[in-house]
């Protein structure tokens, strides 16, 4: 994945301000943007993914450009062919596991599926052990469920890249080992580079790869390590050596 | 039992039936635009919502003669709806059943409005934002997610806009008149028999519409414990 990405975006509320002015890029298959809550990160995650427009800026990715604020560019979020995966999974509660994995291969207004779209689906669910479940609603589910359902939902349109969102915060630490690795196992089987948000040093260790530094809306570093666990050790003893301002 | 049947309760089915007619119609209507104006009022980036909001909610307030008023202006034989209307479709709204659906569903338009509107603002713009990135257009978006979650709501809106439109008495009675067997619904038939002081047939005419009523509520509150949980 070939991310370029140069924005700004201001946003105010009654109390407050905060400006977010980055620019980083990077040609790594993983790219973890590291800091503390309230830096930027997500606000970035979304104007990658088509969410939120920026004020100012470009984004690039594989050298296509998603948004130029000079040329009035934004691609829409849904022609941008990027997967997310949120942090509280957002799965649709109306629809059973197999609709959740297969919504976004569905044609028409409706989103009907047609027989190739169910075959990936079955074979998404097998691959990570869901074909059980395929009619189950995703409130039965368990918070690692969950997540494979949102994984296989977000790559079932082989995206050219997944936008995680602190993927694993919500599940206990057990459960946010073993999902840290299958998560990054199943997007490097399927091929899929990811970028990733996060201010636990363990998902870095896992991601390794470019790790970008965010603090108070700006970019404080950028180092690029090997893929995965790999690089990720040394990625990770970056972050923990780094003094960020928002932990005094 | 044959006497009543001749007496009371056949003269009754005809405005039943004109209320009926009236009030599913009415209904329709204030569904179609009530969950259309809602969803627009949901959404935040929508210019001059509040004031819009505001409008959408002007029947529910307004006393219902000013209503009937304004629609005999507008849909009246020289009212500028009224004069396309018959150019066009050849039909007039004054003292005609359509007439009195249309008062009936403007009054009920802002229960399913204000009804929609906030079913839609419950549902979490994370699954909006999630359907978009898996490729959905914004019509699919609607149909695929935010109308399914929001349905409830928006169904307990139709069934007060349909109650509201079968009591409609105001605004049909100035645009559609009192027309036994043509636009006098149970409310009119209500209204007449008692100032005539046909006082058997306005307690009938009263019971019968207060068990339609109660049958109504009880079918939707029936219906939406039925629906499955979501």
């Amino acid at each position: 994945m070939a991310l370029r990405l140069e924005i700004r975006k201001t946003l105010r509320s009654e109390a407050q301000e905060f400006e977010l002015s980055v620019s980083f890029e990077s040609e790594g298959r993983s790219i973890v943007l590291f800091g503390p809550s309230g830096s930027g990160k997500t606000l970035t995650l979304r104007a990658v993914a088509g969410l939120m427009a920026p004020d100012a800026g470009r984004i690039e990715l594989d050298g296509r450009c998603l948004f130029d604020a000079e040329r009035g560019l934004d691609v829409p979020a849904r022609e941008r062919g990027v997967g997310l995966m949120f942090q509280d999974y957002a799965l649709f509660p109306h629809l059973s596991v197999a609709h959740n994995v297969g919504f976004g291969l569905g044609r028409g207004l409706l989103g009907r599926l047609d027989a190739a779209a169910r075959a990936r689906v079955a074979e998404l669910l097998d691959l990570a052990g869901l074909t059980d479940l395929a009619e189950a609603s995703p409130n039965r589910l368990s918070g690692g469920q969950r997540q494979r359902v949102a994984l296989l939902r977000a790559l079932a349109r082989s995206p050219h890249a997944l936008l995680l969102d602190e993927p694993f915060s919500a599940l206990d630490p057990l459960l946010r080992a073993r999902m840290r690795r299958e998560v990054r196992t199943m997007c490097q089987a399927l091929g899929t580079p990811t970028l990733l948000i996060t201010h636990d040093p363990e998902d870095v260790a896992e991601f390794g790869g470019t790790v970008v530094l965010y603090d108070q809306g700006r970019v404080r570093r950028v180092e690029a390590f090997a893929d995965g666990p790999e690089g990720g050790a040394d990625a990770r003893e970056l972050v923990l050596g780094e003094r960020f301002s928002a932990y005094g | 039992m044959p006497e009543f049947l001749s007496d009371l309760l056949l003269p009754a089915l005809v405005p039943l039936g004109l209320t009926l007619k009236v009030s599913l119609t009415a209904t329709a209507g204030a569904c179609f635009f009530g969950i259309g104006a809602g969803f627009a009022l949901s959404r935040r980036n929508m210019p001059g919502r509040e004031f819009l909001d505001a409008l959408c909610t002007l029947p529910l307030v307004l006393p219902p003669t000013v209503i009937g008023y304004y629609l005999l202006v507008l849909f009246g034989r020289r009212g500028v709806f009224g004069v396309w209307l018959q150019e066009t479709f050849g039909v007039s709204l004054v003292f005609t059943w359509q007439g009195a659906a249309l008062a009936a569903c403007v009054v009920a338009f802002p229960l399913v409005c204000k009804a929609a509107r906030t079913a839609f603002e419950g549902v979490d713009q994370n699954l909006e934002h999630a359907a978009r990135s898996l490729g959905a257009c914004e019509g699919s978006v609607f149909l695929r997610v935010s109308l399914p979650l929001a349905w409830r709501g928006v169904l307990s809106g139709t069934m007060l806009a349909l109650a509201r439109a079968m009591g409609e008495f105001g605004a049909t009675l100035m645009i559609a008149g009192n027309l036994p067997g043509r636009t006098q619904t149970l409310s009119l038939a209500i209204y007449d028999a008692a100032q005539a002081g046909r006082d058997n047939e306005a307690m009938f005419l009263v019971v019968l519409t207060s068990l339609v009523c109660i049958l109504l509520l009880l079918a939707s509150g029936k219906f939406l414990k039925l629906s499955p949980q979501t």
